[in-house]
């Protein structure tokens, strides 16, 4: 018999993920990227070169799109990492509340985003929300969080954060319970104190914990849609536009061809920073 | 030995794993297509029948999921039943909006659409390849019926496609006549003197304008139900608009639209919290009184009328004001279409039924569920007298001809991010002329995209 068969688990078990792997995943990926180069109209295409790539890069609100992109991920990447860090060393410690409040803070994590978008956007409302009303009974005027073209995107990242920071502790969590105690008893025995243990300790060796949540929250954060889609829709205008909605923007008018070519330059501008940002943390990665 | 027993027991596995994974892609492909799979084969069995016997036929018809047209689409339904009892309509629904715009163009692409459906007229019907999806239905005998100012709407290379499945609808400025009782305000005919009335009506602390832009859709009212005014200035922009040799930005009768939505800005006429304000919101303004002016499509009414019963009478209605006190007019929405589906099984059937929605016995069935917002396009059809005092408003335009289709109706171009752009000038990111510049870029695209001639 083949060699192949051979083996104690033979190659054929790989074949069904395989195939589901190359029909959902690799196919679609190659084929937007030709249909990118395309005028389509989900049934007939007509190759049209690089024409697409021309007018995404011209469309008006695409400057404030790759900005907008940007400020977001690193916003809520940077928020989740130290808001995420700080949670778990307080769910960490010896405190009585723990398990309690450990399931409090990844609850937001369960709900659904678009219900967090509406119930948010409700509540920001600048006159009848709840969090502008609570603000004027202590004689603070609120802002107007989704309608002021300097704050929406910073609200919706904020929102972000409260519905991802959970996810963020609990890989903290994970990552600082699995710090030998060793390090501690040296800390001990040297006579540090519990900003020496903070610093020098639990930040350094939690840091696969850290890499893990700046690459999750960075790539989630550069292809976030639909938070931002139900709180804003990329307005007032286009102030808070992201290229996913962009992206979306261009499926709804039926430009289904340029639409795929804005998913590839998303993919790309994906990995050109994703890998570097993958490999620069891991390299700087410490062994336990 | 061990390993010998195992590899029988693999290969079994992996023949169960992929004929479970076949299996289950079959029951996809089937399930992607309920309705064409059960209606396809229900025409099947109809069809063997009809050789013996002639009846009960069944076809397919769809429609979007808003509660007026739900309701137009059943009285239409059970009339037609009564008139041919052997033809049962099926309706399906589907989302409106951009989303319903998707699943129309997805399910004729895939060849699942329903023997009749009812979508818009003008630049979206034109987005559906009409010679290669929808029946030509020009020399059809009921086309007699429909008023020829709504053929054009429907047309696509000189081929009529549809018929009118309601009433037209206007866009216009909708007012509460008790504010303007108590300031004592006169319904206005120029721009200059609408923006007198706001002016006073701020004075007396209360919103001029009610601006609704969380529904972004709402914030092109103002320049879209300005498209009377420019035709009566420009009357060939449409054309040149078309084949790219007018811009919005370089024509002044169009950027005039762009420049009276940030007036309303700059002067502060509008509510404060716009842009966290929505449609509903801005009707509830309206009907108790807080804002005195919404720029809305007439579509509203049913709304009002259902949700405000009792200040129903306080509202009126007047068109768009230009600049010329003689060329006072109001712009007008043509209604959606019904169309039929080119690869439908059920032609004649299907055409019966848009027979009968294109008489006047079809516009009777109609106005009784859903009172009109206008005039309909069918010959003889009137408007009933109970209708809102403010569709009333509307009539008198239509009775001395100052209306025009706004500009979607007969052009094939809307550029898709007009209602972004229009937040952005009615709440002062962009300035007028920024605005119009910023859509004709978006136009630009559109075009492109359509690949129409000389862009």
């Amino acid at each position: 018999m083949n060699p192949i068969f051979k083996r104690t688990y033979s190659y054929l078990f790989l074949v069904p993920a395989a195939i589901i792997y190359f029909v959902i995943f690799i196919l679609p990926t190659i084929l937007s990227f030709f249909f990118s180069l395309t005028r389509w109209t989900l049934t007939e295409w007509e190759f049209i070169g690089l024409e697409n790539f021309v007018t995404f890069f011209n469309e008006q609100s695409l400057s404030i799109g790759f900005k907008n992109t940007l400020i977001y991920a690193v916003v809520t990447s940077a928020l989740k990492v130290v808001l995420g860090l700080l949670l778990g060393v307080l769910l960490t410690s010896k405190i009585r509340t723990k398990d309690y409040l450990r399931s409090v803070i990844f609850f937001p994590t369960l709900v659904s985003t678009i219900a967090v978008g509406i119930a948010f956007s409700m509540m920001m409302h600048p006159s009848q929300g709840i969090i502008n009303t609570s603000l004027a009974a202590i004689g603070i005027s609120g802002p107007d969080w989704l309608g002021d073209t300097r704050l929406a995107l910073l609200s919706v990242a904020l929102v972000d954060v409260w519905k991802g920071v959970g996810f963020a502790t609990v890989i903290y969590i994970a990552g600082i319970l699995s710090i030998p105690g060793e390090y501690y008893e040296a800390l001990q025995i040297d006579g540090g104190n519990a900003w020496h243990k903070f610093w020098n300790i639990i930040v350094p060796l939690s840091r696969p914990a850290t890499n893990s949540v700046i690459i999750l929250a960075f790539i989630g954060g550069l292809r976030s849609f639909d938070l931002i889609w139900t709180m804003t829709k990329g307005g007032p205008g286009f102030t808070t536009d992201l290229i996913a909605s962009i992206i979306y923007k261009q499926y709804q008018g039926g430009f289904y061809g340029l639409a795929t070519a804005g998913n590839v330059i998303l993919f790309l501008i994906v990995s050109a920073l994703a890998f570097p940002l993958y490999t620069y943390l891991n390299r700087r990665e410490v062994d336990l | 030995m061990k390993k010998k027993g195992f590899k029988p027991l693999a290969m079994l596995l992996c023949t169960i794993l992929l004929t479970g994974l076949l299996a289950a892609c079959g029951g996809t492909a089937s399930k992607g297509s309920p309705e064409g799979g059960a209606g396809a084969g229900k025409d099947a069995t109809a069809g063997g029948k009809t050789e013996e016997t002639a009846e009960e036929v069944t076809i397919t018809l769809l429609v979007d999921n808003t509660q007026d047209s739900v309701n137009t689409a059943n009285a239409y339904i059970e009339a037609f039943k009564k008139k041919s009892p052997n033809i049962t309509v099926e309706l399906e629904t589907r989302p409106g909006g951009s989303e319903g715009d998707n699943i129309v163009k997805t399910r004729l692409a895939t060849g699942d659409m329903t023997d009749v459906f009812f979508y818009n007229s003008g630049s979206l019907m034109q987005a559906l390849t009409p010679e290669k999806n929808l029946l030509d239905l020009t020399n059809e005998p009921f086309q007699a019926n429909v008023i020829d100012s709504f053929k054009p709407t429907v047309s696509y290379n000189g081929k009529v496609y549809g018929v009118p499945t309601s009433s037209t609808t206007a866009g216009g400025w909708f007012y509460n006549k008790k504010v303007y009782a108590d300031l004592g305000l006169k319904v206005p005919k120029t721009w200059s003197e609408l923006i007198a009335n706001n002016e006073k009506i701020k004075a007396a602390g209360l919103t001029p304008v009610i601006g609704t832009f969380k529904d972004t859709w709402t914030s092109q009212l103002v320049v879209l139900a300005d498209y009377y005014n420019v035709q009566a200035q420009v009357p060939t922009f449409a054309e040149d608009f078309t084949a790219r040799k007018a811009t919005n930005a370089d024509t002044p009768a169009a950027l005039r639209s762009f420049e009276k939505l940030q007036e309303l800005n700059d002067k502060g006429f509008m509510n404060k919290d716009l842009l966290a304000t929505t449609y509903d919101a801005g009707l509830k303004m309206l009907a108790e009184g807080k804002g005195a002016h919404y720029p809305m499509l007439s579509f509203a009414t049913p709304a009002i009328v259902q949700n405000f019963p009792d200040q129903i009478d306080n509202i009126g209605f007047f068109a768009q004001p230009g600049d010329d006190v003689g060329k006072n007019g109001l712009t007008i929405w043509m209604p959606g279409a019904g169309y039929i589906y080119k690869e439908s099984k059920r032609i004649e059937e299907a055409k019966q039924f848009l027979a009968f929605v294109a008489s006047v016995e079809g516009t009777v069935t109609v106005s009784a569920v859903s009172k009109p917002t206008g005039p309909y396009l069918i010959k003889d059809a009137v408007v009933p007298d109970d209708v809102p005092a403010l569709v009333k408003d509307m009539l008198p335009y239509f009775e001395t001809d100052k209306t025009a289709p706004a500009l979607e109706f007969v052009s094939p171009i809307k550029g898709p991010s007009l209602e972004q752009i229009t937040v952005e000038v009615g709440s002062g990111i962009k300035s007028a002329k920024e605005g119009a510049a910023a859509y004709d870029k978006d136009v630009e695209k559109q075009a492109k995209q359509l690949g129409l001639e000389g862009w």
